[in-house]
């Protein structure tokens, strides 16, 4: 081998190199600046206050009855939509019939609307002169301002997680283990429970997590339809939003923080869940 | 077929004709119109029904409501801002996104399911605390604010503070888009381009990216898209300065504060819209594409 020749290719492996080390340190520098940097920032601004912020903020009923609140919601949405996720997840995966990219579509809505735009649809058919509003006034049933739209507005925004992460799998899965089922002589029911629901759990507790998270965060349809009374209709996205408007800062902090571990929770449970998924799916 | 004694009590027998082969297609046409029926109604009721709402309450007496929220103070200029920020969310993002997607597909290093990790944080965060954080690392009393400020450098309160919002938000958008599309994509005709003498370079631009394409402007527009309706992380570090840092979706949690139910409406037809085109025009995006790799 000349010695030219050499050299063009210890100097093609040099800038292979080059090309590697830059690209990567791009891609850490960004996702380091533009995630990791304010994530530091937030827990940084939570533990300045020291310890006595923690407990007298935590010790606050207004907000311990914000997380419940936003418990109670995100328990109510994720139940609604995991199990009529599974439904229209099953009909689109399949069910053929005319109109059925309509139907994928109205599921996939919820996704491109803004959540201002979701609290201003539940003001219109519940608020003053709204499509709804003479019928529940008539029975005496408080809808808007008051947790029933907040739980509506919340369902509305998490409706596509469950719905695009099982299609896939119900596509993939088809349907030769279902009819083999059927053929043994399992009914329905006992084919849905033992044979589907088993062979897409993981994409199912995917859809649920991922749900689960935008719930718990949600604020800006939730800010619309709530009467924003302190301790009645305020959700813990809506305390500290308040906290910040009222220069209580540093509680503000402390409650951001708190949603902040429970979503890495949640986001831990997520890379499992997909990890399997996967697995599931090769096997 | 089988004896009587093999018959389940269920199968009804009063019709003639009727046998277990018909109860079971009864059935199965049960299951299917039950399955149906409970999705659609799922579906109108919580989803159809309310956009019906917003655009014939938005257009019930033409454009007259849409004339005036445009009209109305910083209205114009919210929409024009808006889409303005969300188009350079989606061009930064499409760069870095690409970067990164490329980066962990093709390349092995220490940490690599770290970074996959961390990118899918904005995907959990909610978005209220995102802007939360940005407050707590640029707000004027932190460290890193406080020296910017003092360089005269303005990122709360003002659009620096919005783009960071929103690249934080639609970063992960981008990357998932793009990468399942990079795994499927088949190394070894990259590597025939580099037996052939083609720099590193010259194999990205003409056998990579023509592949990555679609799926590239996929999460660009899913971005943008995500981007324009963004509320909780923008609320946080907008002001309310017209055609600075007001932007649409505040711009109608005012126009429903002064009691302009129509003109909200109106005014947000034009913003989902946009942004519902987009999302289904990128769903055709990356099903052709899955279709093409199948």
């Amino acid at each position: 081998m000349s010695a030219a020749l050499r050299e063009a290719r210890l100097s093609s492996s040099i800038r292979r190199r080059l090309v590697h080390g830059g690209l990567s340190a791009a891609a850490v520098l960004y996702v380091g600046t533009l995630v990791l940097a304010p994530l530091g920032g937030i827990v940084w601004a939570a533990v300045k206050g020291g310890w006595s912020t923690w407990t007298s903020t935590l010790s606050q009923p207004d907000v311990l009855h914000a997380y419940l609140l936003t418990g109670v919601i995100t328990g109510i949405t994720v139940v609604v939509t995991g199990v009529f996720g599974v439904v229209v997840a099953l009909m689109l995966a399949r069910d053929r019939f005319p109109g059925r990219g309509i139907v994928s579509a109205v599921a996939d809505l919820p996704l491109a609307v803004s959540p201002v735009i979701v609290g201003l649809m539940a003001v219109l058919l519940f608020g003053n002169g709204g499509w709804f509003e003479p019928w529940f006034t008539a029975h005496g049933v408080q809808i808007i301002y008051a947790v029933p739209s907040m739980v509506l507005v919340t369902i509305f925004i998490s409706i596509p997680f469950v719905v695009r992460e099982i299609v896939p799998v119900l596509q993939e899965l088809g349907v030769s283990e279902e009819e083999a089922a059927r053929t043994l002589g399992a009914s329905s029911f006992q084919t849905f429970f033992r044979v589907t629901l088993k062979n897409i759990r993981w994409g199912l507790l995917y859809g649920i997590a991922l749900s689960t998270a935008r719930a718990m965060g949600e604020i800006g349809a939730v800010l619309i339809v709530s009467s924003l009374i302190q301790g009645r209709t305020e959700t813990a996205p809506l305390y500290i939003y308040r906290a910040f408007e009222q220069n209580q800062d540093p509680a503000g902090y402390v409650v951001a923080v708190t949603l902040a571990l429970v979503s890495i929770v949640l986001l831990a449970a997520i890379e499992i869940f997909k990890r399997r998924e996967e697995k599931g799916l090769q096997t | 077929m089988g004896t009587p004694t093999l018959l389940r009590p269920s199968v009804p027998s009063s019709r003639k004709g009727a046998g277990p082969r018909a109860a079971v297609v009864a059935r199965a046409a049960a299951t299917r119109w039950g399955l149906r029926g409970t999705a659609l109604l799922y579906l109108g009721l919580l989803v159809a029904l309310p956009t019906v709402a917003v655009v014939t309450r938005g257009f019930g007496s033409g454009l007259v409501a849409l004339r005036d929220a445009l009209t109305t103070l910083g209205g114009r200029q919210a929409l024009i801002l808006t889409i303005e920020l969300a188009g350079l969310t989606a061009g930064i993002n499409v760069v870095f996104g690409t970067v990164l997607a490329y980066v962990m597909t093709r390349y092995r290093f220490a940490g690599r399911k770290l970074l996959s990790t961390i990118v899918d944080i904005p995907f959990a965060i909610p978005t209220l605390v995102t802007g939360v954080m940005l407050r707590a690392l640029y707000g004027p009393n932190a460290p890193v604010g406080g020296f910017l400020l003092r360089h005269g450098i303005h990122v709360i309160f003002a659009q620096a503070g919005i783009l960071l919002a929103l690249l934080f938000v639609t970063l992960p958008l981008v990357v998932r888009t793009v990468q399942p599309v990079l795994l499927e994509l088949d190394e070894t005709e990259e590597e025939a381009a580099r037996v052939l003498g083609a720099s590193r370079w010259v194999t990205f631009r003409k056998v990579v990216l023509p592949r990555i394409r679609s799926g590239i402007v996929a999460g660009g527009l899913l971005a943008f898209a995500r981007a324009l309706g963004e509320f909780g992380a923008v609320v946080m570090v907008a002001g309310n300065l017209i055609g600075k840092t007001l932007t649409a979706p505040v711009f109608i949690t005012e126009l429903l504060s002064q009691q302009k139910p129509d003109q909200a409406a109106a005014f947000a037809t034009i913003l989902f819209g946009l942004s519902f085109v987009l999302v289904l025009v990128t769903e055709r995006l990356v099903r052709v594409k899955h279709r093409e790799a199948a």
